[in-house]
C-alpha cells in the first residue's frame, strides 16, 4: 500500500481507475467538464467539492450507471464507456459501491441484503452463503442485527451494512459516495476508521466522494477539489493547504 | 384585440401543442426502449426463477380476495338487472345463459383486469418508484445484477400468467353468486343453472376471452414497471408513478379490450 501522498506509479502497471477528459451533461445542464484523474493500486483518492458539483455523478460514471458525453473511463484497464452489458457486469463485480444513503433493499433483512450479490454471482450452498454473510457483517460490527430490516437501523448502521454488501464480491476497487454525510461526528469518525481498517486489510484502491474535509483527510492519500464540474486542484492535503486560490482557501476554512 | 396579440397567442398555443407532441413522442420512444431492454432481459439467461415464483405468489395471493369479491358482486348485479329485463320480454329461461355468457366472455376478464390494475399496478409502480428514488435500483445494477431481469421481467411475466388464473376465479365466483342471486328470487338447482347456462358455450367462447387477459397482464406489468423505473423526485415521484400506473394501465386495458373483442369476433366466431 502506498504511503499517504504517493502518486500513482505507472511503472507498477495500469492504474485501477483512469478517467480522461470526461464530460457529462443532463439536458442543458453541464455536470462534468473535461475531468481527468487517476487512482493508483491501493491508493485512496478523495474527491471534494460543494454539493451539486457532480461528484456523485463521477462515481456513477466510473461504475457505468451513466454514460458520458465524451471522454474515457478505464477500470482495471477496461474502458467502461465502450463495454457491452455482460462485460460491464464483469467489471462491476470487481468494484464495490457504498451509496450515500446506503441504498439497502428495504424489503430484505440485513442478512439478505449482504447475501444478495453473493447468491447471484457465486454458486455456494445456503450454509456457505450464511457463513460468508456473517463474516462480512462481523467485519463491520453488525453481526447482531442480521435479522433486522434496514428501516430499523440508524444511518450509521445502514452505512456499515452497505459497506458489508459492497465488500461481498471482494472488490479490488471501492467507491464511496459521501460515506459520512448525515452522520454525527462520532459515528462519522467510526465510519472513517472502518474504511481505513478495511483498506489496510484488503489493499483496495478507493475513490471517496465527500464534502467532509475531516473525513477526506482521515481516509485519503490524495485529494482532488472540484468546482462547477471541473477539477480545480489535485494533490496531497498539504498541497491544498498551501494553495492561495480563494475558493480552495474558503473551502478549507469553511470546514 | 389587436392583430399582433392574437398572432402572439396563436403562436404560443402552437408552441405548447408542439412541446406536448414532442413529450408524447419522447414518452413512446422511452417506452419502446424499455420494452426492448425488457424483452432482452426476459429472453436471455440466467433466469430469475425464484424471484418470478415469489412475484407470482405475491400477485396471486394479494389480488385473489379482491378479484373473488369483484367477480361475485358482478355476478349478483348482472343476475338482478338481467332478470328484471328478461322478465319484461318474457325470456326469463335465458337468464343462466345470459349471465354465464356475459361473465365468461366479458365481465370476468375485464373486471379482473381492472381490479388487478388498481391493486397490482399501483403496488408495482410505487415499489419500483421507491427503489428508484432511493438508489436501490442503482445499487442492484452496481452489484452486476440486471434490474430489468430481476425486478421488471419477473413482475411482467407474473402479471401475464396470473391474470388468466385470476379471471377463472372471477368467473367462478360470478357464476356462483349469479346462481345464488337468482335462487333468492326463484329457487333453481345449481346443476340446472349450470346446465342451462353452459349448454351452448363452446371453447371459442371461453378460451380466447380468458386468454386475452394475458395482454391485460402485459399492459399492467409493462406500464407499472415503466412508471416505477422512471420515477424521479422523492416521494412525489413515487406517488406520481403509482397514480400514473393505475390510470394508464386501466385506460390501456379498456382500449385494448375494444381491439381484442373485435379480433376475437373476427377469428373465433
Amino acid at each position: 500500500m502506498p504511503t499517504k501522498g504517493a502518486k500513482p506509479d505507472s511503472k507498477k502497471g495500469t492504474p485501477p481507475v483512469q478517467v480522461q477528459s470526461l464530460s457529462k451533461s443532463f439536458g442543458n445542464q453541464v455536470v462534468l467538464k473535461e475531468i481527468s484523474l487517476e487512482v493508483g493500486p491501493g491508493e485512496t483518492l478523495a474527491v471534494l467539492g460543494r454539493s451539486g458539483t457532480g461528484k456523485s455523478v463521477l462515481l456513477k460514471l466510473i461504475i457505468g450507471l451513466h454514460k458520458p458525453e465524451s471522454g474515457s473511463i478505464r477500470v482495471n484497464g477496461e474502458d467502461v464507456t465502450k463495454l457491452k452489458m455482460k462485460e460491464l457486469n464483469e467489471v462491476r463485480k470487481k468494484v464495490g459501491f457504498l451509496f450515500q444513503q446506503a441504498a439497502l433493499y428495504d424489503s430484505l433483512t440485513i442478512e439478505e441484503n449482504v447475501g444478495f450479490p453473493l447468491r447471484r454471482h457465486f454458486s455456494m450452498s445456503d450454509e456457505e452463503s450464511r457463513k460468508r454473510v456473517r463474516e462480512l457483517l462481523a467485519s463491520v460490527g453488525m453481526e447482531k442485527d442480521a435479522h433486522k430490516l434496514p428501516g430499523e437501523l440508524s444511518g450509521g448502521m445502514q452505512k456499515r451494512v452497505g459497506l458489508a454488501r459492497a465488500l461481498a464480491l471482494e472488490p479490488d476497487i471501492m467507491l464511496f459516495d459521501e460515506p459520512t454525510a448525515g452522520l454525527d461526528p462520532i459515528t462519522a469518525a467510526e465510519i472513517d476508521d472502518l474504511i481505513l481498517r478495511l483498506q489496510k486489510e484488503r489493499h483496495m484502491s478507493s475513490v471517496v466522494v465527500t464534502h467532509d474535509i475531516h473525513s477526506a483527510r482521515a481516509v485519503s492519500d490524495r485529494v482532488a477539489l472540484m468546482r462547477d464540474g471541473q477539477l480545480l486542484i489535485e494533490g496531497t492535503f498539504e498541497d491544498l493547504q498551501k494553495s492561495r486560490d480563494p475558493f480552495v482557501m474558503r473551502f478549507l476554512d469553511g470546514s | 384585440m389587436p392583430y399582433s396579440d392574437t398572432l402572439l397567442d396563436q403562436t404560443k398555443a402552437l408552441a405548447a401543442i408542439l412541446a406536448w407532441l414532442v413529450k408524447l413522442f419522447e414518452w413512446f420512444g422511452n417506452l419502446a426502449l424499455f420494452c426492448g431492454r425488457l424483452i432482452r432481459s426476459a429472453v436471455l439467461p440466467p433466469y430469475e426463477i425464484r424471484e418470478f415464483v415469489h412475484q407470482f405468489d405475491e400477485l396471486g395471493s394479494k389480488s385473489l380476495p379482491l378479484v373473488a369479491l369483484a367477480g361475485a358482486a358482478t355476478g349478483v348485479v348482472l343476475t338482478l338487472s338481467t332478470r328484471d329485463s328478461l322478465i319484461r320480454f318474457g325470456a326469463k329461461s335465458f337468464l343462466p345463459a345470459v349471465v354465464i355468457f356475459s361473465i365468461i366472455k366479458e365481465s370476468g376478464p375485464i373486471i379482473t383486469a381492472l381490479v388487478v390494475s388498481g391493486r397490482a399496478a399501483a403496488g408495482i409502480g410505487a415499489e419500483l418508484g421507491a427503489m428508484k428514488v432511493t438508489e436501490q435500483v442503482d445499487a442492484m445494477e452496481a452489484s452486476a445484477v440486471d434490474p430489468y431481469k430481476f425486478l421488471v421481467a419477473t413482475r411482467v411475466l407474473a402479471c401475464m400468467l396470473m391474470l388468466p388464473l385470476l379471471t377463472l376465479v372471477a368467473d367462478f365466483f360470478g357464476i356462483l353468486m349469479g346462481w345464488l342471486a337468482n335462487t333468492a328470487a326463484e329457487p333453481i338447482s345449481l346443476q340446472l343453472f349450470i346446465h342451462a347456462g353452459f349448454k351452448n358455450v363452446t371453447f371459442n367462447d371461453f378460451l380466447p376471452a380468458t386468454l386475452k387477459t394475458i395482454v391485460f397482464g402485459l399492459l399492467i406489468g409493462v406500464i407499472s414497471c415503466f412508471q416505477g423505473m422512471n420515477a424521479r423526485g422523492g416521494t412525489q415521484g413515487v406517488e406520481r408513478a403509482a397514480t400514473n400506473s393505475v390510470v394508464l394501465a386501466s385506460l390501456l386495458i379498456i382500449l385494448a379490450d375494444v381491439l381484442l373483442v373485435r379480433l376475437i369476433l373476427v377469428f373465433f366466431s
